[in-house]
């Protein structure tokens, strides 16, 4: 049978490929040689799903099978039965927690039902090393529509009227950001891509990077044909070598077809991408820092104005937009911009893409209508919170951001909501928190994050934000007063105040956002040395129920400091001065009769 | 791979480049599109199923018809009329055809799958399962 008719995508995003899906492919490959089906079908590495939590994810076309939790072992098992017979390997289907139901099409999980995937559109559907892929799926036809039919003004235009805005975390309007750079006249502009993505937890741009890079190619020719720029710049960095790898073999591609280089299409217009590697800074996302680094100094950020698209990279205009921004450009000329604005809310267009983390049961990349609510994205996309657990809060926003809880629950996400409810959009990092975790300790993690990254250009972010961590250790320390809040909250907004950068100005939010919304849970610390979630070591002792303590001698056995004594069948204590904390016994008893307090 | 000087010969690529994805589009819209499903168990291949399916999916190229999409199901337990091919018309009830090789092939194309006139030999679905 010359005829292809069955294609198996494996997942090759990084997150599955460190779960063996390169193997699988190799254990499929082979199998299906085996049985001499080589010729009609076609094993393919996909960019990423999304549904993370249960990866590797292998699909099956055109009977749109979706198996999870795939293991090489399993290849032999879905050729003999899936490929050969035509029998679905029913184990390795989802099985929806709610009717626990197999399923076996993804559009009917509850994962995807509320999802709309235009920045991820490719993602998990397309081989992104193979150009001629993108190329089918009306690959380089915006730029082909933009080049023929539109002037350059048009396209702003066109941008302008689709309503998008910038998904790295500001939120400013792309189209009016291309407006800017185009008005200024210079020899050499430049098209910069920030792929700089730094916030704990968020990896949208590594999937769109690595599940369809074309796409970003083709946006920032595109952009360069609006604002003027025959140069693109990718800063990427270096820790997403598969993300630099997919790209780098599509510009590559791009050039060897002619879709990048002098003369595009028979046009006039040419354009170039060349990438540079970042080290990881989370700085250097602040576009100034950004393209300070370009330019091999030091990533620290300079003052505005002049902004980048006046005075940018060597001093020439340029416009920075982050991998997701330019993800969904394609898509507004392809269908149209009055298309994108007709899905979202009054003043946030388009979709975002949220990296779901945390205590949620399904954890992954989440694409959603501007609009959505996150009870929707938690609750329904996400199959709520793991272990049966209570909702405390969601950070949003990354350290930059804030925690929502349960109060905003039904509110629709959009930019200027989130920014309302004391936190904002950032780059769409979204970590679920439940009744365990510790509001101290969360602010903690966030400033210890901005307090290593600090470039330390400027005094406030670089002493005021140690200073404010100080604060924080010595309240779930259980040393600090009353008197100490007063003086995080005045310290917080004097750094947000006189911070020279992005990264100064919002370091404080997740300490204010946390003061807001969880001051019991502070003043509990500080008043009545107490952790509520009993994540705070210092405030927290293990202790042994004599009344359930049968003797049993197995958490004395575990104690690494050897705290707890007693005799056999009696009940045992621990000593308190010994005791590191370290939960041992707790994980040991089968009775119940150790708990925290 | 060959430059694109043109956007023409963008439009050129794609068209080529067509069939790279046009099985993953298809199980995107498998619910508009006309499926065919060639029961593929040991008695079906053993009776010719997949030769059967390679014949209809040329058959489908030759005479240009866009809108159909091949897949395979297991046994069906119509041993005495394999190689059987379930046919499901968008919207429409699923029609099982037995026997189908050879000339069954063009006839059932003539009529059922470009008009949705029935030909002889189906096989009457008398069971339910449990998704009935």
């Amino acid at each position: 049978m010359a005829n292809v008719r069955m294609h198996v995508l494996v997942c090759g995003g990084t997150g599955c490929t460190s779960s063996r899906s390169l193997e699988i492919v190799d254990a499929l490959r082979a199998e299906i040689k085996a049985q001499g089906l080589a010729e009609e079908v076609k094993v393919v590495i996909a960019g990423c799903f999304g549904f993370c939590e249960k990866g590797p994810i292998v699909k099956i076309s055109p009977d749109n099978t979706f198996y999870v939790q795939v293991t090489p072992e399993d290849a032999k098992e879905i050729v003999a039965e899936h490929i050969v017979k035509g029998r679905k390997v029913s184990r390795l289907l989802y099985v929806d927690p709610k009717t626990t139901e197999h399923i076996s099409d993804s559009k009917h999980m509850d994962f995807y039902k509320k999802q709309l995937r235009i920045a991820l559109r490719n993602c998990g559907f397309l081989d992104p090393e193979n150009i001629g892929e993108y190329i089918a799926r009306d690959g380089y036809m915006a730029l082909g529509k933009a080049l023929f039919e539109m002037t350059p003004k048009e396209v702003v235009d066109e941008v302008k009227k689709s309503g998008l805005r910038g998904r790295g975390g500001g939120g400013f309007p792309t189209g009016l950001k291309w407006e800017i750079a185009a008005s200024y006249k210079a020899d050499q502009k430049y098209v910069i891509c920030n792929a700089d993505e730094g916030d704990p937890g968020a990896f949208m741009d590594r999937s769109v990077l690595e599940g369809d890079p074309h796409s970003i190619i083709e946006a920032m020719a595109i952009c360069g044909y609006a604002i003027g720029a025959s140069k693109g710049v990718v800063y990427i960095r270096a820790e997403y070598p598969l993300a630099v790898e997919r790209l780098q073999k599509a510009i590559v591609a791009a050039r060897e077809t002619g879709l990048l280089g002098n003369n595009i299409l028979g046009s006039d217009f040419s354009f170039d991408i060349d990438m540079y590697y970042g080290a990881g800074a989370f700085v250097c996302g602040e576009e100034t820092a950004l393209i300070r680094s370009l330019q091999s100094e030091r990533g620290e950020p300079t003052s505005k104005p002049p902004f980048p698209a006046e005075s940018g990279f060597w001093g020439k205009p340029s416009n920075v937009n982050n991998v997701e921004t330019f993800a969904n450009i394609p898509v507004i000329f392809l269908k149209g911009a009055e298309w994108f604005a007709s899905i979202g809310t009054a003043k946030s267009k388009g979709t975002k893409v949220f990296a779901l983390a945390g205590k949620v049961n399904n954890v992954g990349l989440v694409e959603v209508p501007m609009g959505t609510t996150l009870r929707e994205v938690i609750f329904d996309i996400g199959g709520g919170i793991r272990n049966g657990k209570k909702f405390k809060a969601a950070q949003t926003g990354g350290p930059s951001g804030g925690c929502l809880t349960e109060k905003f629950l039904d509110t629709p996400i959009d930019y200027d909501n989130l920014i309302a409810a004391g936190s904002m959009m950032g780059s769409g990092g979204m970590i679920v928190l439940d009744e365990d975790d510790c509001m101290v300790n969360v602010a903690k993690f966030y400033l210890g994050f901005t307090v290593e990254e600090s470039c330390g250009k400027c005094t406030p972010c670089r002493v005021g934000n140690k200073r404010m961590l100080e604060m924080l250790e010595k309240i779930s320390e259980g040393k600090a007063t009353e008197k100490d809040l007063g003086r995080l909250r005045e310290l917080a907004s004097i750094i947000k105040d006189t911070s020279l950068c992005g990264l100064g100005q919002t370091a404080p939010n997740p300490v204010l956002s946390t003061l807001d919304n969880f001051y019991d849970e502070y003043l509990a610390h500080v008043r009545d040395k107490r952790c509520p979630a009993g994540k705070c070591k210092s405030l927290m002792q293990y202790v042994i129920d004599p009344a359930k303590c049968k003797g049993c001698t197995m958490c004395a056995k575990v104690c690494p400091a050897g705290a707890i004594s007693g005799k056999v069948k009696e009940p045992h204590v621990i000593n308190q001065d010994k005791c590191v904390k370290c939960g041992a016994c707790f994980a040991t008893c089968k009775f119940g009769a150790i708990s925290k307090r | 791979m060959d430059k694109v000087k043109s956007l023409d010969d963008l439009r050129k690529m794609k068209a080529a480049m067509q069939n790279a994805t046009e099985l993953r589009e298809k199980g995107q819209n498998i619910d508009k599109l006309i499926e065919v499903k060639v029961s593929m168990a040991t008695c079906g291949i053993a009776a010719g199923a997949r030769e059967t399916m390679a014949a209809m999916m040329d058959e489908a190229t030759k005479r240009g018809i866009k809108n159909i999409v091949f897949t395979q199901s297991g046994c069906m337990g119509y041993c005495h009329s394999e190689p059987t091919v379930t046919i499901v018309r968008p919207g429409e009830e699923p029609v099982t055809f037995g026997e189908v090789k050879g000339k069954r092939i063009t006839e059932i194309f003539d009529s059922y799958i470009l008009k949705g006139e029935l030909v002889d030999g189906i096989i009457p679905l008398s069971s339910k399962s449990i998704h009935d």
